[in-house]
């Protein structure tokens, strides 16, 4: 069966859905649109045919009604001994005006042992109830204990719309959740909306590098299951005051029921962690050296920030890979990130371009780097960074 | 007629591509800046099966065709010539003319361990008096009971300092010219064989090239290619081989200048816009991509001659001819899409400019080639057939193992 | 009862958990387009697709050089799977110039339009009719796609562990039906263990991919790669494909150009660029 269903009748071969078909999976043989394997029902021909000539084929849906049973929005609060990250408070935030949009509670999920402050933190952040999950089996997250008792939950509770964080753990977890409820899982979410009319939650990620965003939905299962990426929503206003319920779910697991343990947990010194940092500088090939990050690394002390690098500086051995920025390294979102003299490639800015303030240092005016910029700065890297470091050092101190 | 590339071709341009790029493109100005050659990325060569890669399996080789080498050729020098440079003198003047010439027991000895990367091999004509005018050779090759005593000059050898086995042209009897002409496959163990380099080339500086001088060098009869007085058409023939991955080569510079010129045209603005909406700039860009089509079709007719196994002097030397000359036209083009910017070496055009120069003299100058395309119209020249021809690619025959 | 089954089921349900000393490790790859030469159209904003290439997502790459070095180590064999249009089969036979020993390749009509869901459902259908395999490998997520939740819901389609973002396998026991491995997480790396057949998502830093060789060429060239529809993995058919799919695409667009443009600071002398800079970035709060 086609994924798209072309008119033959009606289809007037005036070209526009070839023009605008991001995967080439449409040509025009005969002055007729023909569809090739390439196609992945994306439908971003059909609003431009101007002869209404295309359409997806109709879907199977679960009896209506059934997803109408299902209300609430869920939040899955991450933690790792024992503080939760910073991703499971976006959610919460973004969680919170969902659900007043939709008109139902937010219910934050806590698995941990001894979690319990974590309970009372979600709702300070926003949670309406918490649904507390503790136990020795729980202190640190594995796949099995955290799927098995949220997808329980699920079952028993039927929210309509399940957020997860993107970090390795949320992406872990939520991949074996989402399948074991046969529902939809729309990964690394950077928008998330209600549909007024349906209710539904429009889901919007990037794809292909960032080269291009796609709108998601779950029309026909439930809960709509996202994961929601680093640093895209504000932390909301912490709230001490706030009320709210904590459940807590009896857990009925064994340690010898679970195959897989933690046996250690190792954390480097100098570990890079590009994620959570808030100020990142970075440089490209015209740092010319591995010596040349050395003016870098400086000013990213000074400013107590990480240093990142460019495909071409790593690839150079310049500098390791665990500080690549960009499309096959690391995707980032600090509040800055100081460009040296990296050009901009588009590989590159798929990792950084959503930064809230970027600063471009580059000998080249023409450097596309430039075009994502908020100031730049046409010049020699190794005279503008100490002079940078230099002020920093000055007006910090005062 | 089928111009297409078959899935193994595809297979090995990928291979060869993710090679350069990997291995060769993050040193390669470091190594040109500093006339450093990387031995180093021999070995990666031998490991990777690509000094024996046209060869049959069962002497050690890849068991591809002429025109995985051809394609190989073109990806290595799309990164550096010096790259491309190694392939042209270990397979192709050497090893090739080895399949073609050589006994089985010297298949055996030198083409074996050549076709495995153990042993490098070169190729040694040319010397400081004798470029294009093969027969104005000086080295000589006196017969001395079971052996040769050979004495001369080489000058302008590629891997001169660090092949293990030349394939030597020497008189061994003056008077007959081009017919006293012999080849002899000379050991860098032979007593009296020694090596220089030579600095300051114009490009391809990441290669080496050099000298060999050999004095009073012993060289057993056995290790005499084909029979005495041979030696100017092995020569000739080898050529056959040499320009050909010359002239994939060359294509291949072309589509790094294409490439940068088209990633440069699109970033740089003048004027208020990127400068390829420039029509001067599109006249350079579009004069390249016509240039590696011409290019790649001359090269092309030449392997699949060379894998049918008939005679491609003429088209080879063609090919080479309009390869080289094309290569060094759009090396000079990119310099000038780039601006100012391509007359340093912050990029790397100015690099292929230097690097395209030196086969526009090498393997036939391009008026050794203009004359040959000359003599061939007008009926002067003709190619009669050889005591042993190139064998034609055989796929079963290729793959068979030993 | 066991008359009733085919002569394949059977086949199957003795196969699996029996114990062995080689290993039979099955890589998970996808062909995605060559976004390194992805080039964008500034002027239409579309993607420029003449010439794109498609290659094995990079991050698969990883792991078919781990399961190659495990069956280098253990013996044994590598199968490399994929599900995609026709043309995808050439990743197949690249994956075995790399040195993998045998493919096998899901086309057909109705897989056409899946999502991770579906995917993942056709792929572990496929895995089941395989056989007996003690590791399942999966790059960490696609290069087009980004989910990494293909693997998960494979590992959960077969209900066997699964260990993500791998950064080094660590002891493998294959007899006493166990693996260590360590996991690259936000903080550091997790020591963890578990048992025997698992599936496996690999982090690029977990090793470096060999190039394909010109002996796996030679053998690509030769292998028949069977083709598996719905059919052949007794798949059922409203879990296929655009059907079996709960997520629906319903719109694509370019991503919105960063409003306003870049403010060019100036100065007499790098220091006072510098100094107007630095005032800025204080001004914004980012410092």
């Amino acid at each position: 069966m086609p994924l798209l269903i072309i008119d033959e009748q009606a289809c007037i071969g005036c070209g526009a859905c070839v023009d605008v078909c991001p995967f080439a999976a449409l040509e025009m043989i005969d002055d007729i649109a023909v569809v090739n394997d390439n196609c992945t029902a994306c439908s971003a021909c059909l609003e431009v045919c101007p002869v209404d000539a295309l359409s997806l084929p109709e879907r199977q849906a679960e009896a209506p009604g059934a997803v109408d049973s299902y209300r609430g929005v869920w939040v899955w609060v991450e933690q790792f001994n024992g503080q939760a990250s910073s991703i499971s408070w976006e959610m919460m935030g973004q969680g919170r005006l969902l659900a007043n949009q939709l008109g139902v509670s937010l219910t934050a999920c806590v698995l941990g042992e001894n979690a319990h402050p974590l309970a009372e933190e979600a709702i300070a952040y926003g949670a309406d109830r918490v649904f507390l999950a503790e136990d020795p089996t729980l202190r640190v997250y594995r796949t099995e204990p955290y799927s098995k008792i949220l997808y329980a939950l699920v079952r028993e509770h039927r929210p309509e719309i399940f957020l997860l964080g993107a970090s390795s753990r949320g992406r872990d977890l939520a991949g074996s959740v989402a399948t074991d409820l046969y529902t939809g899982l729309t990964a690394d979410c950077t928008g998330l909306e209600i549909d007024p009319e349906t209710r539904l939650l429009r889901q919007t990620r990037p794809a292909y590098g960032g080269n291009i965003m796609a709108t998601i939905l779950t029309p026909h299962h439930r809960p709509q299951m996202a994961t929601v990426r680093h640093r895209v929503f504000e932390v909301p206003a912490r709230d001490p005051a706030r009320q709210g319920q904590i459940v807590p779910v009896s857990v009925s697991l064994s340690e010898n029921d679970i195959v897989t343990r933690v046996v250690d947990f190792i954390v480097e010194e100098e570990e890079v962690n590009l994620a959570d940092a808030r100020i990142i500088v970075a440089g490209g090939r015209g740092v010319s050296g591995s010596e040349g990050f050395e003016p870098l690394r400086e000013l990213a002390h000074v400013l107590n920030g990480a240093v990142g690098a460019s495909r071409a500086a790593v690839d150079a051995g310049w500098i390791p890979y665990a500080h690549q920025v960009g499309q096959t390294g690391r995707t980032v979102r600090p509040d800055l990130y100081i460009a040296c003299g990296i050009s901009g490639a588009i590989q590159h800015r798929a990792g950084m371009s959503t930064a809230r303030v970027i600063v471009a240092i580059n000998k080249d005016p023409e450097a596309p780097i430039f075009d994502v910029a908020t100031y730049g700065i046409v010049g020699d890297l190794f005279q503008v960074v100490p002079a940078l470091t230099a002020q920093f050092r000055r007006k910090l101190r005062t | 007629m089928d111009l297409h590339y078959t899935p193994e071709h595809e297979m090995v341009r990928k291979m060869v591509r993710d090679f350069a790029e990997q291995e060769i493109a993050p040193t390669i100005k470091e190594h040109d800046r500093e006339q450093s050659f990387d031995r180093g990325l021999l070995n990666k060569m031998a490991e990777q099966g690509l000094l024996g890669i046209c060869l049959p399996v069962k002497y050690g080789g890849a068991g591809m065709d002429y025109i995985a080498l051809g394609i190989a050729c073109e990806e290595l020098e799309r990164v550096d010539t010096s790259a491309r440079v190694i392939l042209s003198v270990h397979v192709g003047l050497n090893s090739m003319t080895l399949l073609q010439w050589a006994t089985e027991e010297q298949k055996e000895r030198y083409l074996v361990p050549q076709a495995m990367g153990e042993r490098i091999a070169t190729y040694g004509l040319t010397e400081p008096n004798a470029g294009s005018d093969v027969a104005g050779l000086q080295t000589t090759a006196r017969r001395d009971g079971d052996r040769y005593i050979l004495n001369g000059e080489k000058m302008w050898i590629s891997l001169a300092d660090v092949a293990d086995q030349f394939l030597i042209f020497a008189y061994t009897d003056k008077a007959a010219k081009h017919r006293g002409i012999s080849a002899f496959i000379v050991e860098r163990e032979f007593p009296g064989v020694e090596t220089g380099t030579i600095h300051g080339k114009l490009g391809v500086r990441a290669g080496n090239s050099g000298s060999i001088s050999l004095q009073d060098v012993a060289v057993p009869v056995a290790n005499r290619l084909g029979e005495e007085g041979e030696g100017f058409k092995i020569a000739m023939s080898a050529l056959d081989n040499g320009r050909y991955t010359v002239a994939w080569g060359s294509v291949g510079l072309i589509r790094a200048c294409i490439e940068a010129s088209v990633r440069y045209a699109n970033e740089r603005h003048t004027f208020g816009v990127p400068i390829g909406e420039h029509q001067l700039v599109q006249q350079m860009i579009a004069q390249m991509v016509q240039r590696r089509d011409i290019g790649e079709l001359l090269c092309l007719k030449a392997g699949w001659l060379k894998n049918e196994g008939r005679r491609n002097t003429r088209e080879t030397s063609m090919a080479k001819w309009y390869c080289c000359d094309a290569a060094f036209d759009s090396a000079a083009d990119a310099v000038q899409v780039h601006g100012a910017y391509g007359y340093s070496d912050e990029y790397d055009v100015e690099r292929y400019l230097r690097n395209s120069k030196g086969a526009v003299i090498y393997e036939g100058s391009r008026e050794i080639h203009t004359i040959m395309q000359a003599q061939y119209a007008l009926g002067y020249r003709e190619d009669r057939p050889l005591r042993c021809e190139m064998p034609a690619y055989d796929l079963d025959e290729w793959e068979a193992e030993a | 009862m066991l008359t009733a089954l085919g002569g394949d089921q059977i086949a199957r349900m003795s196969a699996v958990h029996v114990r062995r000393k080689n290993l039979h490790a099955i890589v998970c790859i996808k062909s995605v387009p060559d976004t390194t030469e992805v080039r964008f159209n500034p002027e239409t904003n579309t993607l420029m697709r003449d010439e794109v290439e498609s290659i094995i997502n990079p991050f698969d790459t990883y792991a078919i050089e781990e399961a190659l070095r495990l069956k280098e180590a253990h013996g044994g064999k590598v199968t490399v799977l994929t599900m995609g249009p026709p043309k995808a089969e050439k990743e197949l036979r690249e994956a075995v110039a790399m040195g993998c020993d045998e493919a096998i390749f899901l086309s057909a009509r109705e897989f056409a339009g899946s999502d991770t869901w579906a995917t993942a459902y056709t792929l572990a259908q496929a895995i089941r009719r395989i056989g007996a395999y003690d590791i399942i490998f999966c790059g960490k997520q696609a290069m087009d796609g980004d989910t990494g939740q293909v693997g998960p819901g494979v590992a959960n389609q077969l209900e066997i562990p699964q260990l993500t973002y791998v950064f080094k396998v660590r002891e493998i026991d294959l007899e006493g039906r166990s693996i260590q491995v360590e996991r690259l997480l936000e903080e550091g790396r997790e020591v963890v263990e578990t048992r025997l057949p698992a599936l496996l998502t690999v982090v690029k830093d977990i090793n470096q991919p060999r190039y394909p060789t010109f002996r796996g060429i030679r053998t690509a060239r030769r292998l028949e790669i069977p083709v598996w529809g719905a059919a052949e993995i007794e798949a059922a058919p409203q879990y296929l494909g655009l059907d079996g799919s709960p997520t629906q695409v319903i719109r694509v667009f370019t991503p919105p150009k960063r409003e306003g443009r870049v403010e060019m600071i100036d100065g007499d002398s790098v220091d006072a660029m510098a100094d107007a800079l630095a005032d800025r970035l204080l001004g914004d709060k980012v410092v």
